[in-house]
């Protein structure tokens, strides 16, 4: 057996939907956990996994609701093996619970959400890019989150990959905000040869159990090393605020102020590390496009049209986007002469493009409230209007 | 001075006091026989004087030892409350979860690795009130798990509320005149829901809920132990019972062993009988069972 089927890996060329290519890229991560609930636009993930994972030695479990499946997920990698969910906005609700609970407790594993029209039941086959914010700040207390928004099939293979490996290296539920447009498209994509596929394993304590502290990292670390269940280390592990030994403390602050900041460092202080962006036809431009996913792809036409019209515009799409790249959006500020955001939501990450624009330069929101991708006419008029140009009757 | 150094005790306590905490318990109780299988240095515990759970955590512990498992692959699981904090003290691999979902928790772990032996220990208003919908779907299932629902009819750590399973007529701090909603049966639920091992003792009876949670961790398959227990602060002093002890004498009038039966009729209402026993104990392949038939099938196409 090659080492692609041992592993599982289809290596080839494909015509493939976007939520099966997820399906595909968890599997050559190595994810042999699945726990879901049906929802619309995420279900072929799901119906992927439940045909594929029992051919490669995992398990598909279709559980009750969206709070079971993060739970089951959670408890899946603590027994230490890679686990993934999908879901879309209202599951995403749901399952904020329990991400919280994966932060808290610094389990790997990952949680699709194909995005879709909201609020509440909203628009459940049509495309939205409104859960950017709850990404970032769903689940109750202080914490960051890795938040990745693919903008093509091949790019949900690849960044559930990475999606994998980034939860493995950090400790924590990472997120792959896709939506309805890119689950739902079908388009080439590739999937590599095995031995071409760079997988990241947990770190595994190096001490024996008697010496293991949980919630110790190593000296100069900020991640500490996971023992799993069933390998003699008896560790305990809470969702309350605990100390190094994993044990509840909750009488003052004491552990708190270390835990919630580790919390947020083991993100924040590797920012560099963790942080994509892509650059196109930035070098000269006067305004930049600054969108992801499908919006992402919206403004490709639009920035065509305004360079064939003279206006010197390129695109900065977001790859990760939480943690946000502050630093290159500040820095793309002080080029331009303004930004314009094209989002399936009315306003979201414009915000964080506004606050780490910083003043440099005025920011543009093209909202869109959900249930279609953008008029790219539209776009083409928020371009004029941040070069200055008149703008059309 | 004894005295000086028991107030220095607090229920949440940092690492330094963790340390000297550790060496008062070795001056104070000397060295008990299931230390090994506890947290000591977390010791003394939350509870209120008279909870049953101390007696709940003792027979899971020796039924632990007496089922002859080994103790690195088993995995304690709770959800939120005072039950929930029994992973807390045990020296085993141990999940303190969210309110209510420990069993989808569960569930995780033994199917991601079945040579775990997962045991969810947790409360009523934990596993049958927020978590109804998880005990119903796992004991559908029949997963392989053991499910241990302490029942003291309340909310005790939130301070005495009323839950799914608060007796009608019962007097709780959300039902001042008295409940007037009807209550769930644990064991009537796991029975209808498809569990093959339900058995109910209260804390009084603690030898034979020993027996009880022996044979169902040896069960595979979905298995409720039902453990009625005093909560003297929330549930007892409104109902006549001011001290655990005076539970433990109701339990000892009201308690009928009567093994085998029918499920749906062992309700526990104010002031009746409390049916105790083992009701269900029957064969049926289990979800991993379930599983392995599914890949055998597509292995042979």
């Amino acid at each position: 057996m090659s080492e692609a089927e041992a592993r599982g890996i289809l290596s080839g060329v494909f015509f493939m939907q976007g939520d099966i290519a997820c399906a595909e890229g968890a599997i050559c991560a190595g994810c042999r956990f699945f726990a879901g609930y049906p929802i619309t636009p995420a279900t072929e993930v799901a119906q992927r996994m439940s045909e594929r994972l029992p051919t490669v030695g995992g398990i598909y479990i279709q559980m009750e609701d969206e709070l079971a499946s993060m739970n089951a997920v959670l408890g899946a990698s603590w027994a230490g093996v890679k686990a993934m969910t999908a879901t879309s906005g209202p599951g995403f609700s749901l399952m904020m619970e329990n991400l919280g609970l994966g932060v808290m407790m610094e389990t790997p594993c990952v949680l699709v959400n194909v995005q879709r029209g909201g609020p509440s039941t909203g628009l459940p086959t049509l495309v939205g890019q409104g859960d950017m914010m709850q990404a970032r700040w769903g689940s109750h207390g202080d914490y960051s989150i890795i938040a990745l928004a693919p903008s093509s099939p091949q790019e949900l293979f690849d960044l559930t990959i990475h999606a994998f490996n980034l939860s493995e290296l950090y400790r924590l539920p990472v997120l792959v905000m896709t939506d309805a447009e890119v689950g739902h498209m079908t388009e080439k994509v590739v999937i590599p040869p095995a031995e071409e596929i760079e997988i990241v394993e947990r770190r595994k304590p190096t001490v024996p159990p008697e010496e293991y502290l949980p919630y110790r990292p190593e000296p100069g670390e900020l991640v500490p090393p996971m023992a799993i269940a069933g390998q003699g280390y008896r560790f305990h592990t809470t969702g309350l605020t605990h100390d190094e030994r994993g044990y509840p403390s909750t009488a003052d602050d004491s552990a708190q102020w270390p835990l919630v900041q580790r919390l947020i460092d083991k993100i924040e202080k590797n920012r560099a590390k963790i942080i994509r962006v892509e650059y196109d036809h930035l070098d000269d431009a006067e305004v930049a496009v600054v969108s992801y996913g499908i919006s992402a792809r919206t403004a490709v036409w639009p920035i065509q049209m305004a360079r064939e019209e003279g206006i010197k515009v390129g695109l900065l799409r977001l790859v990760t986007v939480w943690p946000f790249p502050d630093e290159q959006i500040y820095e793309l500020a002080g080029h331009v002469r303004g930004i314009v955001v094209p989002e399936i939501n009315m306003g979201q990450i414009v915000r964080e493009v506004q606050r780490s624009a910083a003043g440099r330069v005025p920011v543009f929101s093209v909202p869109h409230p959900g249930g279609g991708i953008h008029n790219p006419h539209k776009v083409l008029q928020a371009i004029r209007q941040a070069a200055g140009r008149k703008l059309e009757e | 001075m004894e005295q000086l150094k028991m107030e220095s005790y607090r229920t949440d306590k940092t690492l330094e006091e963790h340390g000297e905490a550790e060496g008062l318990i070795k001056e104070i109780h000397g060295v008990h026989p299931m230390d090994y299988l506890l947290r000591t240095e977390r010791l003394p515990h939350i509870w209120c004087p008279g909870c049953g759970l101390g007696t709940a955590m003792t027979c899971l512990l020796n039924a632990l030892v007496k089922a002859e498992l080994d103790l690195d692959k088993v995995c304690v699981v709770s959800g939120i409350g005072c039950t929930g904090r029994v992973p807390g003290y045990v020296r085993l691999d141990s999940f303190h979860t969210t309110h209510g979902r420990a069993i989808p928790f569960a569930t995780g772990l033994k199917l991601a690795n079945p040579e775990l032996q997962v045991v969810v220990i947790s409360g009523d208003g934990d596993l049958v009130t927020i978590g109804g919908n998880h005990f119903i779907h796992a004991a559908r299932r029949n997963m392989d798990i053991t499910v241990i629902c302490v029942n003291n009819f309340n909310y005790g750590m939130t301070g005495g509320q009323a839950g799914a399973t608060t007796p009608i007529g019962g007097y709780t701090t959300t039902t001042p005149y008295g409940n007037y909603e009807y209550p769930f049966n644990v064991s009537a639920l796991a029975a209808a829901s498809g569990a093959v091992y339900v058995a109910r003792w209260t804390v009084l009876h603690a030898r034979r809920l020993e027996r009880s949670i022996v044979e169902a961790l040896l069960k595979p398959g979905f298995s409720l132990v039902e453990v009625i227990s005093p909560c003297p602060t929330g549930f007892g002093r409104r109902h006549r019972q001011r001290e655990g002890i005076d539970t433990l004498r109701y339990y000892r009038e009201h308690g009928v062993i009567r093994h085998g039966t029918d499920p749906r009729e062992t309700d526990i209402a104010l002031g009746g009988a409390i049916i105790e026993g083992k009701f269900v104990d029957i064969e049926k392949p289990t979800f991993l069972e379930q599983h392995a038939r599914m890949l055998e099938h597509i292995a042979g196409k």
